[in-house]
């Protein structure tokens, strides 16, 4: 019965503070939703890089009896006069340049064709985007078995020229053992860009086509007036996550070449992980990270430069 | 001020968690024992998948824990694939088992770093000094492990085809030299029954390639590292000798003899007739005799001017630094050194059993038996990988330059940038010193 009495005497101030108290319950349930993604990110992103930068500068190893010494730039020196290191960057800007412009191109004109009003298109859809959602270590040891000597590659070529041309070893061929990742990697990934055009270019209203068609415009005319224009904010994120994708360039490689033959396909992930695991140089490994880091936030924030809203 | 002060409760509250959370990945790292609660012991293998060698060890452990009311070991196996990684993230974390398994070659990395317990099993049934010398892992002049076995290299071919192409069939008293082996290759390319004649497993990875073919490159007189103080690897690793076993490697694939990568299952290539003479483990010699029988030829390894070499050592028991009942450990170590294990093990795997007392009692591994000439090549020819704590990282720079040699490198320079990512380890390392 005091509860009864009591009960208005209290809420009275209370109302009075009402909006700052609703901001202050809005915040504490804000903050609440977001702890488990910040502490994840926390625990899995800044540590990990924070370390990284530390250890490049020291003498840390996977298995020691010692505790880690600062040794200053050494382990970058090193990194400089290490042929390795070279070919692996220029194996990995060189599967960038490639990658990025063939997917993204293949991706739009996939997107265009299943954006078409057809019967059927539901399964196209599903067909481009079935690799997508398979695992990339299963996918490189089938595509391993399909580029053997003996493989199915190499029979169908065969088989199309009747026996006249024979197809190289091509995961075993310097020469061919990177475009074979190449080839392989877009196929597997141009499904998934493919989705992110498409929901580019349905947020483009219809009018504007119909307006355009109105006007007479051609197929062509209205990709480049209407279509390319209204891809403007997906065009950013394509190619931000494409290149991005392709400069951690790393399960293909692990599973299929191994960085050979020659080093032919080894990429700076590969490098970092062979050398931090295989061979147990955690700090050296830190710093082909931390140049890979500088790296990929370089080639971003250019492209966010390229790409920035001019007006 | 109330507003101000549950700011502040919040704030601490959120310390507080972060703080838990550090120490919570902190105590990890802090605790300096684990692997065994009380009596109960937690062993780990390598051998997930493999049921023939996992249940050898499941008896032994059955076999100890009804043996005594003491201790009780507990099992736990992973996938070889994983095994090396599983123990280097638990020693991280010092969470490792009490007993464990490693691979020979590893056994001084990982009592540098402080990984393992040397182990004293004096007591126990088999002496240490009865085992073959490339299935005792010591480190510094003490004892850290052993092995049950040990497995040999050897070229298996059919008798059949080097009668008809005039080979000789060599013995453990006069091997193939280098220019007899070079000639029956070319003898067997040349019938054009093979597509390549030569089969040694160039699609393997990992292990084998230090495994199979350092062997060979010791042979030539060259070496991975120079035993004497482990201190360089150039002079050794890049000398002629070494780059002349380089350029007989890559000659192997040039002239058409080998494949430059070998298929998925090199030994169903070599029993299905597309290749005439393989290198590959004695694990396969049971298989071979029994498709083959009469016709299988067990040879040795060439003696390419120093003699014919194989590699020795493979897995070996060991207790962890960490293990917070060492005592029950060795126990059930020492109680594991049994002849009857050592039997079993062979019987179990197609392995060399470890001392001469198993192998008796081994038909086929007896004197006169089947396999016995595998137990001497063990005997007479295995070198032991280098022990050193430098040999994971010696074993990937010799696994690259070799393939790399295959693929095509100048042999001089893969042998010598190796040599030289070797001696740069072994320098920031102050050569594994403390």
């Amino acid at each position: 019965m005091t509860t009864r009495t009591a009960a208005p005497e209290r809420l009275r101030p209370v109302r009075r503070t009402r909006t700052t108290n609703t901001r202050r319950r809005e915040s504490l349930t804000a903050l609440g939703m977001a702890t488990p993604a910040v502490v994840l990110l926390i625990v899995f992103l800044v540590v990990p890089v924070a370390l990284a930068f530390a250890l490049a500068f020291t003498d840390a190893r996977l298995i020691s009896p010692t505790p880690a010494r600062f040794v200053g730039l050494r382990n970058f020196t090193r990194l400089f006069e290490d042929p390795v290191f070279y070919k692996s960057l220029r194996n990995t800007a060189y599967f960038a340049a490639v990658v990025v412009p063939l997917q993204a191109g293949l991706a739009l004109v996939l997107a265009l064709l299943v954006n078409a009003k057809v019967r059927g298109v539901n399964f196209f859809r599903t067909v481009y985007f079935l690799p997508v959602v398979t695992s990339m270590v299963v996918v490189s040891l089938l595509w391993t078995f399909l580029y053997r000597k003996d493989g199915l590659v190499n029979h169908v070529i065969s088989t199309l020229t009747l026996g006249h041309f024979q197809g190289p070893d091509w995961l075993g061929d310097p020469a061919t053992a990177m475009p074979a990742i190449i080839l392989m990697s877009v196929w597997q990934g141009v499904g998934f860009h493919m989705i992110i055009w498409l929901a580019g270019l349905q947020t483009i209203p219809a009018e504007l086509y119909e307006a355009a068609e109105i006007d007479g415009a051609t197929p062509w005319h209205r990709f480049c007036h209407v279509t390319w224009p209204g891809l403007r904010a997906t065009r950013t994120f394509v190619l931000v996550t494409i290149t991005i994708a392709a400069f951690s360039l790393f399960t293909q490689i692990r599973v299929m070449t191994q960085g050979g033959p020659l080093d032919s396909t080894t990429t700076v992930v590969y490098q970092a992980v062979r050398t931090g695991y295989d061979q147990q140089q955690t700090a050296y490994a830190a710093a082909i990270s931390l140049i890979f880091f500088v790296l990929v936030l370089t080639v971003s924030l250019v492209q966010r430069f390229l790409t920035r809203e001019k007006d | 001020m109330v507003f101000r002060k549950r700011r502040l409760a919040l704030a601490s509250v959120a310390a507080a968690a972060a703080t838990a959370l550090v120490a919570g990945c902190a105590s990890g790292t802090g605790g300096s024992s684990s692997g065994a609660s009380g009596d109960t012991l937690t062993l780990w293998t390598h051998n997930a998948g493999n049921s023939a060698e996992l249940d050898v060890v499941k008896k032994i452990i059955k076999d100890f824990n009804e043996s005594q009311d003491t201790y009780t070991v507990e099992l736990q196996s992973f996938p070889q694939a994983d095994y090396n990684n599983s123990v280097v993230a638990a020693a991280s974390a010092r969470k490792l088992p009490c007993l464990l398994d490693v691979d020979g070659p590893n056994v001084a990395n990982w009592a540098w770093g402080g990984y393992l317990a040397p182990i004293d099993v004096t007591g126990s049934e088999v002496p240490v000094e009865d085992q073959l010398a490339s299935t005792v892992g010591t480190y510094k002049d003490q004892l850290y492990s052993f092995g049950f076995y040990d497995v040999s290299l050897a070229f298996f071919a059919r008798k059949s085809v080097l009668d008809e192409h005039g080979i000789r069939i060599p013995t453990m008293d006069k091997p193939w030299t280098r220019s007899e082996f070079d000639t029956a290759l070319a003898e067997l390319k040349k019938s054009g029954e093979f597509d390549y004649p030569l089969e040694m497993g160039t699609g393997g990875s990992g292990e084998w390639w230090p495994y199979a073919y350092s062997p060979q490159l010791q042979s030539f007189g060259g070496d991975l590292i120079d035993r004497n103080g482990y201190k360089a690897a150039s002079g050794i690793l890049d000398g002629k000798e070494s780059v002349e076993w380089g350029n007989w490697f890559r000659s192997l694939v040039t002239k058409g003899y080998m494949a430059k990568k070998s298929g998925a299952d090199p030994n169903k290539d070599f029993l299905a007739g597309k290749s005439a003479i393989q290198w590959d483990g004695s694990w396969n010699a049971a298989k071979n005799a029994g498709k083959l029988g009469d016709d299988l030829a067990i040879i040795p390894p060439v003696d390419f001017g120093n003699g014919p070499k194989i590699g020795g050592s493979s897995w070996q028991w060991a207790m962890s630094s960490t293990c917070s009942n060492k005592d029950g450990a060795q126990e059930w170590l020492k109680f594991s050194r049994q002849t009857k294990y050592f039997v079993d093990y062979a019987q179990a795997t197609s392995t060399i059993p470890a001392t001469d007392a198993a192998a008796q009692q081994i038909a086929d591994y007896q004197p006169g038996g089947m396999f016995e000439e595998l137990v001497q090549f063990a005997r007479e020819y295995a070198t032991v990988r280098p022990v050193t704590p430098a040999y994971p990282y010696i074993s990937t720079e010799f696994q690259k330059a070799a393939q790399d040699i295959l693929a095509g490198a100048d042999p001089e320079d893969a042998l010598g940038q190796a040599a030289k990512n070797i001696d740069n380890n072994l320098k920031t390392n102050n050569n594994y010193a403390g």
